[in-house]
């Protein structure tokens, strides 16, 4: 649980964090989304003391944050720097294994967790670990600062913009290993991103910044249908934001049981809401077969099955 | 470290032993080029004798400086000694901009002749370049970099030891380098005031007018600085962090 009450960041006079409350449970996936400069990467800093609030009270696990020696407490906090931030003259094997270091792990254990980690953001091509930052692309880089947030499994995640710098296609892959990971270990997760398609597709709860306040805090969906106000709208980028809340979603999460007769088209069960009302337009069908690789129909999903976070 | 890279420092130390075998049995040599010269060859003290004491006058001071060059140029790069980092660099310009017979000066009423005061001297005017270069160094870090060790949770000192002063060594270094030479240099004026060094053949030439006295003591020193600064360059590129 991680909690802000009244919490306020000044800069030169200006509440660059404007007495900001939130209370964050435990495993909840939440992402901080707003315009550039509007207090998202301070907020983070905030929550591992990196900087110190001047107003208000920050507490992680009951425990205020500004008790106790802040090295502790960050090595229980895996942080994703929005800048990359690798150590340049270590290996990404170091990068990744300084966690694990500072809390004293065994060689071999430090070892196989690296191991480990590479494979899972997809680096453990030959040689890789034992290049220095520098010898990576960007995207590299990235998932290097991935993994070493990772490496000693905190139950906490701060993560500043940690998809910035990718492709699509990597991004995407990504972002599915970071939800597939929230799924596993149950963390507690906050994501900063000014990509709203990225806060709609991860975040169980979005919490909208605007010039340091809360503009808006809810779940994708109440987002998306119940905007606080025109600026929300507009930063969610009106109607078509549903369409981004479809790519968030797939069609096993909402389809029906099966039925007895053949709908006429179908889909598969892992492809995104958004696939199946593409193929709802393409086909011409408004109710489509849910079906495995095999044919072996499983459900079916209508067009108004789509949005389930629609208000009746 | 392979053989290639130390090539260049094998040769200069290979020049100098080569030099301080010869130079003893050059006296026809030096008979033949200074003609007019009664005593070409400088014989008061061995020549192996006083490039020892030279090295000594030169590791001594800038190992001392380095010691508290480095430690302050840290001191005022941390929260606690930031407040004294304008004025350390005024002083340590200041010291720079003496020459360095003015330091002598004021060091032999202090301690007296030899080679202390001369110690002295080095010291201060090797502190200046050690200094400026710690804090350029240390304050070029990134701020991501420190940023991201702060978020891993490393304690300063870890910060301070495993982070910044390896990416600040190169700077420092360099730094040091520059010490070393100019002492290298500088360390001969230190026989004007008793300290046994590769001056004593240089200032004996000079007031007797013995060109050869100096042009030996000169070979001497520029090998010596060459050989230093060859292995200041093995340390500073190509070798892991
Ligand atoms: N150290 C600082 N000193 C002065 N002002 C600062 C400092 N750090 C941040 N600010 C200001 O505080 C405001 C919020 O900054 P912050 O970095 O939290 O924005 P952000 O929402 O993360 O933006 P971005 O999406 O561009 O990363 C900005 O106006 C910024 O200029
Ligand atoms: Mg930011």
């Amino acid at each position: 649980m991680i909690t802000l009450a009244g919490v306020s960041k000044l800069y030169g006079g200006r509440r660059v964090v404007d007495r900001l409350d939130l209370a964050l449970t435990d495993g909840s996936f939440n992402v901080i989304v707003g315009p550039s400069g509007c207090g998202k990467s301070t907020t983070l800093r905030m929550m591992n003391a990196l900087i110190p609030a001047d107003e208000g009270r920050i507490t992680v696990n009951g425990r205020d944050v500004r008790d106790g020696d802040p090295a502790i407490l960050r090595r229980g906090i895996g942080y994703v720097i929005q800048a990359g931030g690798l150590f340049p003259h270590w290996s990404v094997f170091d990068n990744i294994a300084t966690v694990p270091r500072l809390l004293g792990w065994p060689k071999a254990r430090v070892a196989e967790r690296v191991a480990a980690l590479l494979a899972m953001v997809g680096l453990q091509a030959d040689g890789l670990a034992r290049r220095r930052p520098s010898e990576l692309s960007g995207g590299q880089q990235q998932r290097v600062g991935v993994a070493r947030a990772l490496a000693a499994d905190p139950p906490i995640l701060l993560m500043d913009e940690p998809f910035g710098a990718l492709d699509p296609v990597t991004r995407h892959g990504l972002q599915d290993e970071l939800k597939a990971i929230h799924k596993a270990t149950g963390k507690t997760i906050v994501l900063v991103t000014h990509d709203i398609e990225e806060a709609l597709k991860l975040g169980e709860r979005i919490i909208m910044l605007e010039e340091g306040r809360i503009a808006q805090d809810g779940t994708p969906a109440a987002i998306v249908h119940r905007p606080a106000n025109a600026r929300v709208r507009d930063f969610i980028g009106g109607e078509e934001a549903i369409l981004k809340l479809l790519a968030g979603a797939t069609v096993a999460q909402v389809m029906r049981p099966v039925a007895s007769e053949a709908a006429g088209a179908s889909i598969a069960p892992g492809a995104t809401l958004s696939a199946a009302l593409a193929h709802m337009v393409a086909s011409g069908h408004r109710t489509l077969d849910v079906s495995e690789a095999d044919g072996r129909r499983i459900g079916r999903i209508g067009f108004e099955d789509l949005d389930p976070g629609r208000p009746a | 470290m392979t053989l290639r890279a130390l090539r260049p420092v094998l040769l200069m130390a290979a020049l100098l032993a080569g030099l301080l075998v010869l130079l003893p049995r050059s006296a026809l040599l030096f008979h033949a080029l200074f003609p007019s010269l009664d005593r070409p060859l400088y014989t008061r003290a061995s020549f192996l004798d006083l490039t020892l004491a030279h090295i000594r006058l030169v590791l001594g001071a800038t190992g001392a400086a380095a010691l508290v060059g480095v430690s302050a140029g840290i001191f005022v790069t941390r929260e606690a000694g930031r407040r004294l980092l304008p004025l350390l660099s005024a002083t340590a310009a200041i010291g720079q901009t003496f020459p360095p017979v003015a330091v002598l000066a004021l060091t032999v009423p202090v301690l007296g002749y030899g080679s202390g005061a001369t110690l002295v001297a080095l010291f201060v005017y090797a502190l200046l370049p050690i200094i400026a270069n710690t804090v350029t160094g240390l304050e070029g870090v990134e701020r991501s970099t420190l940023e991201a060790a702060d978020g891993m949770g490393f304690t300063p000192l870890r910060r301070l030891l495993q982070i910044e002063l390896p990416l600040a060594a190169p700077v420092i270094l360099a730094g040091i380098r520059t010490s070393a030479i100019i002492n290298v240099g500088t360390a001969t004026v230190g026989s004007t005031v008793g300290a046994l060094s590769l001056g004593s053949p240089i200032i004996e030439g000079l007031s007797g007018s013995n060109t050869a006295y100096v042009v030996q003591g000169a070979i001497l020193v520029a090998t010596l600085a060459l050989l230093i600064d060859r292995l200041f360059a093995l340390g500073s590129d190509g070798t892991p962090a």
